[in-house]
């Protein structure tokens, strides 16, 4: 099991540095997902699948296609390739380089100082999840809500059209 | 120990065997079915029936040339008919086709399928946008749109059948109806889903990201040989796939009277749905993109909103007055 653990989160930070690298839109996204599926089965082997069931239903299969799917409507192809690439050489990469130097390096002096807590293997399956979600989170969930519709009502004011009547006499908008 | 292990390894190759045998297969069905429905033959001349009409179909995929078009992704291009006859394959671990025949029994059985099902979107979306033609794009963003809005109720469908066992597991859901199926008190549930199968696995009347006659083919314009061969047999392995989760989620899975064995009766439900599949096609007319998409989000969300609500409130009712679990 511990084997799996490693091999899966040397793929999620392998994988992440990827979509940090590319150019190409595209494949920083499926490089994006193969991170995801690895962060499921870190989750998995942690102990708990039905996270790790979501994690892959909605971030890797939901969210990533809609992003997708947004720059497949604006159809970028060489120009932001090449625009991705000026924007990547040379000196941009110092500043947030030494920003995420010092972090590694606060992150690695934490790991080394402190004990390692002991993993639980216990496995927490949907009904817990529900229980506590619906149990003492269920603020929580119920803020979810209100930002979620709130995210709805302004995509629906966006997307209304409004009524185009095209006729020689009868031109008019409402 | 050693029997164990030797027996999961037999019940693995076992099924990916029948799965490889039978998906190629359909073909073979499906154009004998057509033809029946429209008053002619159909193959019928090589072999019995005309069965071998699908090796001659497998060895035509092999020889034909296996071209890249030198503007597409090259990479993504291969990739893309990879990743639906994967996914496909591996929703295919958790179904259980009789006591014991199964690949993984999990306790997330029916969210792996779920998970399983959108990533298989990602074949669609990248085969067209791979190709890096204007026909093939077209039919990519259709399908992204039809395949994000449908698998929304495809799930939530599914929750009353799972709100019913207390389950994810594919295997307590089928045990779950030995005294009713649950197409019974879940119809509304077993419609939807059957709907949001049809458009999941992009045949008609829901093939609008690959329609003929607009989109000549859609997102797969630029593939040939097996790479086509791929996108081919990926979706009658998804036909089958809808048609196992049918069977296991509304009509008792292996269960039936006992003068077959278990697995018969989970093949002869199967390969009714799989007909119901191909007589749906050779009957329905495409709708419009927009109709869709409006039927989808305008009457089968709704739909299945209401049909979760009732069967959580009749549930809760039962749990209070003693009755149920």
């Amino acid at each position: 099991m511990q084997a799996t653990f490693y091999i899966a989160s040397a793929v999620a930070v392998l994988a992440t540095i990827m979509v940090i690298t590319r150019y190409n839109m595209i494949h920083a996204l499926l490089y994006l997902v193969i991170s995801f599926l690895a962060v499921a089965i870190v989750f998995f082997i942690l102990g708990a699948p039905f996270i790790a069931a979501l994690e892959v239903i909605i971030y890797a299969g939901a969210i990533v296609v809609l992003i997708i799917f947004v720059i497949m409507m604006l159809n970028l192809k060489e120009e932001a390739v090449e625009q991705e690439r000026i924007w990547f050489s040379g000196n941009t990469w110092i500043g947030p380089g030494v920003l995420s130097v010092i972090l590694l390096g606060e992150l690695v002096y934490i790991l080394v100082t402190s004990a390692t807590p002991e993993v639980s293997h216990q496995v927490i399956d949907a009904k817990d999840v529900g229980r506590s979600l619906y149990g003492p989170y269920i603020i929580g969930v119920e803020l979810c809500g209100l930002l979620l519709m709130s995210g709805i009502v302004g995509a629906y004011h966006l997307g209304r059209q409004k009524k185009k009547v095209v006729h020689r006499f009868l031109e008019k908008t409402e | 120990m050693q029997n164990d292990t030797l027996n999961h390894i037999l019940i693995t190759v076992g099924v990916l065997a029948g799965l490889l045998i039978v998906a190629p297969g359909l073909i073979w069905l499906e154009r004998r079915l057509l033809a029946l429905w429209q008053d002619r033959y159909g193959p019928n001349r090589a072999g019995p029936f005309g069965v071998l009409v699908v090796l001659a179909d497998t060895l035509k995929l092999f020889f034909k040339e296996d071209w890249v078009p030198p503007f597409a992704d090259r990479k993504v291009f291969i990739i893309a008919p990879a990743i639906v006859v994967i996914t496909a394959l591996l929703s295919f671990v958790v179904i259980p086709f009789a006591p014991g025949l199964i690949v993984a029994d999990l306790n997330i059985g029916l969210l792996f399928f779920l998970a399983m099902s959108s990533m298989g979107a990602y074949s669609i979306i990248l085969g067209g946008w791979a190709s890096n033609n204007k026909y093939a794009l077209l039919g990519a963003m259709r399908g992204a749109a039809q395949l994000i809005s449908y698998e929304v109720f495809m799930g939530l469908s599914l929750m009353g059948v799972v709100l019913m066992t207390g389950s994810f597991s594919l295997h307590k859901i089928v045990e779950a109806q030995q005294g009713m199926w649950f197409v019974v008190p879940q119809f509304l549930g077993f419609v939807i889903f059957l709907i949001a199968g049809i458009a999941e696995t992009h045949r008609l009347p829901f093939d609008i990201p690959e329609a003929e006659s607009e989109l000549i083919a859609g997102f797969h314009s630029e593939y040939s040989g097996m790479k086509f061969g791929m996108f081919f047999v990926g979706e009658y392995l998804g036909i089958m796939l809808i048609s196992c989760m049918v069977t296991c989620l509304f009509f008792g899975g292996w269960l039936g009277p006992g003068f077959l064995p278990p697995v018969v009766w989970f093949i002869v439900k199967m390969f009714a749905f799989i007909f119901l599949f191909i007589l749906l096609r050779a009957s329905l007319p495409r709708p419009r993109y927009d109709q869709l998409m409006e039927f989808g989000w305008k009457i089968l969300l709704p739909l299945t909103l209401v049909n979760l609500v009732i069967t959580a409130g009749w549930i809760l009712y039962h749990e209070q007055n003693g009755f149920g679990n």
